[in-house]
């Protein structure tokens, strides 16, 4: 929808600057930009206008990217920050999910819970770093402990106001029906409330990267923040780019995942059904 | 469809156990009573339109009838198989349209008569639909379909095509008179229009102050039109029952078809059933 409005636009301009709107593919017209950019970054690098220790040309990137990729080493780096992920992921949102149903499916949970989880959200949980190092030490459970409490928050508050928002009138009409409370909550408000945890995720999978990235640089010995980290002691910052670019691909990745789930899992949604 | 008519008939004529029987109900809101010392009979597959003004009390009487109310003082004897329909169709938005109707069924040919169902509303072709993308009055079929499906022996109506487009709503009232004659269950209609409740039941009630104010039989033959004299009759007396006066109304009377529901504030559109006078949680 918002590409198709972006080659629209471009198309209207590109006609009144008396270019027929044809003459290149939208996709190229749309790249246009960033390529020229390219170029002159790599011009600029070349030319010897901007330092490599600064920032290094898009060649040298790529090529500190093939070394890496081919001695195996970015491989070895990418599999331990993606354990983290997932394991904190894993354990923050299990967490979040299993607080979000018992406060938003009960009156009573809702009062041992969620002023605690409410307080305990406007706490940076980045800031809990130094505490968790002193608790867990500087092994990997500090790391994905950071993940899972980051992404824990998300997940319940989505999740919760998901539950809790599933629209009283349905539910009402179903439990004329008929069902038991379990089916009720399994075939009525459980997928109701699913948007706002798919949203939730999103988020978490945001925060989660955001954790391994402050995780991965204090005391790590693998990963790709250690990559990075021991790049600056080199001076390598084609190396350290290239973790930029790593974390920036996963980052998308995870998103694009998300997207999917959402796609597939809400099909009965009006705007899922146009298309 | 005669032998059905005959059925029913002679289940008026017959003095039958009452399918509903409500005695002295009382349900109270803080400041008065809503529900005063209510009493009512049902019988098995009876037509009844429950009129009243707006926070008469009559969405709570149906809410209470359906089990969504409790009924703290009084008796309430009920079936178990009921049905309800609201103003709004009310699906389950991520459940397709035939998944809706055969909620809660438990039977195993239940997939078999949600398709009856639907095609008794002549809606066979949207089964496989998303609720989201049926029209008002499909969706609205739909609702009766589900609640069809479960063969009620009473069936609460609370004003079911109040938020449906004229000729939608026509179509709609002809469609459950004839579910109802097919399948005979008792029908609690309520309504803010007179015209409707003429149309379609065998018995009108008005309620009042959370009590019943009148029970005016409507014996008139089907089908029935607006211009009949015994029609004009009733709905002169339903209007003064309702505190209308008639005469005041005639300058207004070309405007009849659009707006039907005269003298009686419709309730808001779009605000829950029994909003008037159950604050919602």
């Amino acid at each position: 929808m918002t590409a198709a409005t972006a080659t629209q636009r471009t198309g209207a301009g590109s006609r009144r600057w008396g270019l027929p709107a044809g003459t290149f593919p939208a996709g190229l017209r749309r790249c246009a930009v960033p390529l020229a950019l390219l170029v002159l970054w790599q011009a600029s690098v070349g030319l010897g206008w901007i330092s490599t220790r600064t920032i290094p040309s898009p060649s040298q990137i790529l090529t500190a990217f093939w070394d890496l990729t081919v001695s195996g080493e970015l491989a070895v780096h990418l599999l331990v920050s993606l354990g983290r992920v997932s394991a904190g992921l894993a354990i923050g949102v299990s967490a979040g999910t299993v607080c979000a149903l018992i406060a938003g499916l009960s009156r009573r949970g809702e009062d041992a819970l969620d002023a605690l989880l409410q307080m305990l959200r406007t706490l940076p949980h980045l800031a809990l770093v130094p505490l968790f190092i002193l608790w867990f030490g500087i092994g990997e459970t500090p790391k994905i402990a950071l993940v899972a409490l980051g992404t824990a928050f998300p997940i319940y508050l989505n999740l919760f106001a998901g539950i809790r928002t599933v629209d009283a009138k349905v539910v009402e009409a179903v439990s004329t029906l008929g069902l038991t409370r379990g089916e009720l909550i399994a075939q009525v408000i459980l997928p109701g409330a699913l948007p706002a945890f798919l949203t939730g995720l999103r988020y978490a999978l945001g925060v989660a990267w955001l954790s391994l990235v402050v995780g991965e640089q204090i005391n790590a010995s693998s990963g790709i923040g250690y990559l990075a980290m021991t790049a600056r002691e080199f001076l390598r910052t084609d190396v350290i780019i290239v973790a930029l670019i790593v974390y920036a691909i996963l980052g998308l990745l995870a998103d694009l995942i998300v997207r999917v789930i959402e796609r597939r899992a809400l099909v009965w949604r009006p705007a899922f059904i146009k298309e | 469809m005669s032998h059905t008519l005959s059925r029913i008939a002679a289940s008026q004529s017959t003095i039958d156990k009452p399918v509903v029987s409500v005695r002295g109900l009382v349900r109270n809101f803080g400041n008065g009573n809503v529900l005063d010392g209510l009493s009512l009979d049902l019988q098995p597959g009876s037509f009844t339109a429950l009129l009243g003004r707006s926070g008469c009390g009559k969405s709570t009487l149906l809410r209470t009838l359906a089990k969504l109310d409790p009924a703290p003082e009084g008796t309430v004897q009920l079936p178990e198989e009921r049905a309800v329909v609201f103003q709004e169709p009310r699906l389950v938005p991520w459940m397709r349209v035939l998944r809706n109707v055969t909620l809660g069924l438990r039977r195993p040919d239940a997939e078999a008569r949600g398709l009856a169902a639907l095609a008794e509303v002549g809606l066979s072709h949207r089964a496989r639909a998303w609720p989201l993308t049926l029209s008002g009055g499909e969706a609205q079929r739909a609702a009766l379909a589900r609640a069809l499906v479960r063969e009620p022996r009473l069936l609460l109506l609370d004003e079911p095509f109040a938020a449906l487009d004229a000729l939608t709503r026509m179509r709609m009232q002809g469609l459950v008179e004839t579910l109802w004659r097919a399948h005979a269950p008792a029908v609690l209609l309520v309504t803010h229009d007179v015209d409707e409740a003429l149309l379609l039941a065998d018995r009108a009630v008005v309620m009042a102050d959370g009590k019943i104010a009148a029970d005016i039989p409507i014996p008139l033959a089907r089908p029935r039109r607006h211009g009949d004299p015994g029609f004009i009759a009733l709905r002169s007396r339903l209007l003064a029952e309702l505190g209308v006066d008639e005469e005041h109304l005639a300058a207004r009377e070309p405007q009849r078809t659009e707006s039907r529901a005269i003298g009686v504030k419709p309730g808001g559109y779009g605000l829950p059933a029994g909003a008037a006078a159950a604050p919602s949680l």
